[in-house]
């Protein structure tokens, strides 16, 4: 990895993907409060996950990197999401099969392995999943691999052994410059993902795809945390026109609330 | 929107991704676009590249002449979600797919597959489908155009009317009469005595380039000759009835993008301080439009697995063309009506697609014809022959 060229033929990505409820869905919670429902409700990848995907496969057109695999943790139906990772350039995938909601620190763990396993030097994560919002599994699997990590990218430029990150911070951008191997997560701006075209869907139906149990790779999935209740957002109220910053402050008194 | 009957639960994982990548980029690329292109009777020209980069023009073909051996279903998969967006899109499709490339590969020669049907699935050439003449629609066996035997190929006269992709066309798939019944030629439109009029002043399908062929003493070399059309009328028939197959899971994408936007407005509209969607009447109209959306989506699936498997026949395709046509109609009309006044607002989408569903429900047989395709097998008795 020290070498430019061996770091430019070599570098192999790994990139987690999450089939999620797809974003047009509009949710109901479950009428015993324990969770949204999602039997028989549209799944998707995880739009910061496509993003993460297209990254690496620009990153391998522009021959930095060689290999891209791309990993999904979940039920059966995950195939799918890993096919359409496939079909948008990823070479190979690897299915983690459970049919248990793994938490953040559980999946960090299960890609440690892998990462381990798979001798990548760039991981490359959505910076959140859609459904849970925890924004905790690139962070989590920097720390416990030790390796640099650069959260919500919205450019990566690598050169030789090096990666530069530029991210949207609340003062303008920021660009920090990480030693590979490295863990970047995506924003949104990073890229605008490709659309799959038919040849590369039927191609990707040939490139291999390996499924294992999440218990061949010994870790401890149990979940860590308990939800109490899961309930809708309060309806709100449409609100008014007011005529005059007069008007306003008179409402505001009215209701009580200056 | 909804997978009401988990139907999805029949399809490939190839597919659905096809489905999901297409509907993606419908949303993103060609819904934004439409209203002022039908305004402006205008055929967005990037899609033609587009739906080439996509790999849809001639999915079900082989490899090695530019398609993806794609599944029928997967094919009418496309259709439905170009549909939603809109019908002047998917007839392109249609037209280049299944009433061009589709006679080349199935009535053409080795050597005339290996001239144009790459090409035609890159879109470096388009084409366009000259049966329907201007006294000849019902009844194509009456047309007036004619092919005369000469020395090296054959001279071609008459006029073909409302054809589809016609003044984006680089070669048109001509049926004319000769000596021995009813062939096909390859024309391409650079020959001498070959012109194109544009048809305008439409108010159906105006994002959707149509025109009139005009032959006057056009000679058409040997080598344009599709050698395999010598079945007569049953050539162009078998290219409309892939067609048709096609048309009947767009005019459902349409009837969807309608059943979508009446379900959205209907939540939103307020009227007498409560959704409209409250009101029995709306929600009668509502439910049957999901019916009819669900039941015509079975039968476009059934009819995919069959065709697949070669075992669809021409009344099956009838039947699902006829059936999916009138109940589209019906629901953009329904829809219209649930949106009021905004419902005939281009920025709502319904209006467009009503307006072009009249036409998908005339073309490539009209209702009445399918109904008499129907019950000629019903009866055995031709109404019309």
């Amino acid at each position: 990895m020290r070498d430019y060229l061996g770091a430019l033929l070599t570098m192999k990505i790994l990139v987690a993907v999450k089939r999620v409820v797809d974003y047009n869905v509009k949710v109901r919670v479950k009428s015993d409060h324990s969770n949204v429902d999602i039997a028989n409700v549209k799944m998707s990848m995880n739009p910061f996950d496509e993003i993460a995907v297209e990254e690496a496969v620009r990153l391998k057109e522009k021959g930095i990197a060689e290999d891209i695999t791309v990993v999904s943790i979940g039920p059966a139906k995950c195939q799918e999401t890993l096919r359409t990772a496939l079909a948008l350039g990823a070479d190979q995938a690897i299915h983690v099969e459970t049919d248990a909601n793994l938490e953040p620190l559980a999946v960090a763990k299960c890609l440690k392995a892998l990462v381990e396993r798979e001798q990548v030097q760039l991981v490359i994560l959505g910076k959140q999943a859609i459904d849970g919002d925890n924004n905790q599994t690139g962070q989590m699997l920097a720390a416990l691999l030790d390796w640099p990590q650069a959260t919500f990218a919205s450019a990566v430029e690598c050169q030789a052994d090096k990666v530069a990150v530029t991210r949207e911070i609340d003062g303008g951008l920021e660009t920090l410059s990480l030693t590979l191997p490295a863990v970047i997560t995506t924003d949104l701006r990073l890229n605008e993902p490709r659309y799959a075209s038919l040849p590369n869907i039927m191609k990707a139906k040939k490139k291999p795809l390996n499924t294992i149990p999440v218990t061949e790779l010994n870790i401890d999935v149990s979940p860590r945390l308990t939800t109490v209740k899961v309930e809708a957002p309060a309806e709100r109220d449409a609100g008014i026109k007011l005529e005059s910053v007069e008007q306003l402050v008179e409402k505001l008194k009215v209701e009580g609330l200056i | 929107m909804e997978d009401f009957l988990l139907l999805d639960n029949q399809l490939a994982d190839d597919e659905i991704i096809l489905r999901d990548n297409l509907r993606r980029w419908v949303d993103a690329e060609v819904i934004p676009k439409m209203p002022n292109a039908f305004e402006q009777a205008i055929f967005p020209k990037e899609f033609i590249q587009q739906t080439a980069d996509l790999g849809l023009l001639g999915m079900t073909l082989p490899q090695q002449y530019g398609g993806s051996e794609a599944s029928y279903i997967t094919y009418g998969l496309a259709c439905q979600e170009l549909e939603r967006g809109d019908s002047g899109l998917r007839s392109f499709v249609s037209v280049q797919s299944s009433l061009c490339m589709y006679p080349i590969f199935r009535y053409g020669s080795e050597q005339q597959k290996q001239r144009f049907l790459k090409k035609m699935a890159q879109a470096k050439l388009i084409g366009c489908f000259g049966l329907t003449e201007p006294d000849a629609g019902s009844d194509p066996a009456s047309m007036k155009t004619t092919a005369k035997k000469v020395a090296g190929g054959w001279l071609l006269n008459g006029t073909k009317m409302w054809i589809t992709n016609a003044p984006i066309a680089d070669l048109a798939i001509v049926w004319a009469k000769t000596s021995e019944g009813i062939r096909g030629f390859i024309v391409e439109t650079e020959f001498k005595g070959f012109s194109c009029n544009e048809i305008s002043h439409k108010l159906s399908l105006r994002a959707s380039a149509t025109g009139e062929l005009v032959l006057q003493d056009v000679f058409v070399p040997d080598e344009n000759y599709l050698p395999g059309s010598d079945r007569g009328l049953g050539a162009p028939l078998s290219c409309l009835n892939q067609a048709r197959y096609g048309i009947a899971w767009g005019a459902i994408g349409a009837a969807m993008a309608c059943y979508e936007k009446a379900v959205e407005y209907s939540l939103e509209r307020k009227q007498f301080d409560k959704p409209i969607a409250s009101f029995q009447l709306i929600q009668k109209d509502l439910a049957e439009m999901l019916t009819e959306i669900v039941k015509a989506q079975c039968f476009n699936l059934q009819l995919g697995k069959l065709k697949q498997e070669n075992k669809a026949s021409a009344v099956m395709v009838s039947m699902a063309k006829m059936n999916a046509c009138r109940e589209a109609l019906n629901i953009a009309r329904q829809a219209r009506n649930i949106l009021g006044a905004n419902g005939i607002s281009l920025e709502y989408h319904i209006i467009r697609h009503m307006n072009n569903l009249e036409t998908v429900f005339t073309y490539e047989g009209t209702d009445n014809v399918h109904h008499l395709i129907v019950g000629r097998h019903i009866t055995g008795i031709s109404a019309f022959e």
